[in-house]
């Protein structure tokens, strides 16, 4: 690709991802009242969102063959439980990673 | 004259964004938001040294994973765009998968419809940076009554892109001097998406009572997203998924609706009906 291809493109990708950041702000603009069922989407969305993301960060593991997921598994039940435990956040977050990290590291290469 | 007399300056640039109050709010903000970034901080510096890596090992000059990072500053969407630059020009099609990886926003707009309501001039900043990172964080904080929510949700989104634009940075630049094992590291982001995920079922009510009504958006969100995957892949199950829940929590509504309709009591959620 030329410069000039790489500039339109990148531009294409810039203009597509601000139009689904900025679509719903343009669709209930502050001023007018929200339809019910979007305020209702808001408050149920967000739950089920964070559900996905964790199944997306666990997409390419394989459960079925190699390290059977054991690592990812092991890591999440230790973020799960410090967290019903302490529930500090950062505490979880940095024990489940070191621990994968070992985990990967050391026992599952 | 001196370069920083306020007599000439545009009316945004005023005296009065600069004075000891909100400078004040800002700072307190600031400090409630950092510690909030840094499990962001670890991944997005992390994995923007892959994307900038991956950008030179193309071939492609040094400066544009930063340029990139700054304005695009979706990760999964660089990734792919890595590609894209060293293949045919095809610009639609970049536009159609922008759209497409980039639909997950929607969701996360109409769920900061209410809290990005009256930030004022931030709010074209907070929407700009939307990521799946910075939404989790900004949605799910409990942000103290003492300080300033529009400073709160400013400082997250932009110290969130700093960390994203430096990884790209130190990836473009010094890539290749990394020696440090970093195997696994990665896996900072699922461990804060899973205590996002805990810390909202536990908002959302306790223990097992009512387990099932209280954390219906869990499970559909989870089952969902599980079936999804199984039926369609790693790599094109997000779209599907968002619609099937979308789906669920429009078709189950009348059960799911806790929110009393015009002229009814309030009542709590977790309570029976």
């Amino acid at each position: 690709m030329t410069s000039f291809q790489i500039f339109i493109t990148i531009a294409a990708v810039v203009l597509g991802t601000v139009l689904t950041r900025f679509l719903p702000y343009i669709c209930f603009p502050q001023g007018r009242k929200t339809p019910r069922y979007i305020t209702y989407l808001g408050k149920v969305l967000a739950p089920a969102v964070f559900g996905l993301l964790v199944i997306y960060c666990l997409r390419s593991v394989n459960f079925t063959g190699g390290t059977f997921g054991i690592p990812e598994l092991v890591s999440i039940a230790v973020v799960v439980l410090t967290f019903l435990w302490k529930r500090q956040m950062l505490l979880s977050m940095a024990s489940g990673t070191i621990l994968y990290m070992i985990l990967v590291q050391t026992v599952f290469r | 004259m001196s370069r920083f007399s306020t007599a000439n300056c545009p009316k945004a640039f005023s005296v009065q964004s600069l004075s000891p109050k909100n400078t004040g709010d800002s700072f307190a903000a600031l400090k409630t938001s950092f510690p909030l970034t840094l499990p962001v901080m670890a991944g997005y510096v992390f994995l923007g040294i892959t994307y900038g890596i991956l950008m030179v090992s193309q071939g492609l000059p040094p400066w544009l994973p930063v340029v990139t990072a700054a304005v695009i500053y979706t990760g999964s969407m660089e990734f792919l765009l890595a590609d894209n630059l060293v293949s045919s020009f095809h610009p639609l099609s970049a536009f159609a998968t922008a759209v497409m990886v980039g639909a997950r926003h929607l969701f996360y707009g109409i769920s900061m419809l209410d809290k990005y309501r009256h930030m004022g001039w931030k709010k074209f900043y907070l929407i700009y940076t939307t990521s799946d990172e910075t939404f989790a964080v900004n949605y799910s904080a409990d942000i103290p009554e003492n300080v300033d929510k529009s400073w709160f949700y400013f400082w997250v989104s932009l110290l969130d892109q700093l960390y994203w634009i430096a990884g790209a940075a130190l990836g473009g630049l010094a890539g290749t001097l990394i020696t440090f094992n970093t195997r696994g590291l990665d896996f900072v982001m699922t461990a804060m998406f899973v205590t996002i995920f805990m810390n909202q079922w536990l908002k959302d009510g306790e223990g097992f009572r009512h387990l099932f009504r209280n954390h219906i958006s869990e499970f559909v969100g989870l089952s969902a997203s599980v079936l999804c995957l199984l039926l369609f892949g790693a790599d094109r199950f997000i779209i599907p998924a968002m619609l099937m829940i979308l789906g669920i929590l429009t078709v189950f509504r009348k059960w799911i609706d806790t929110e009393p309709a015009a002229g009814q009591t309030p009542r709590k959620k977790g309570e029976g009906r």
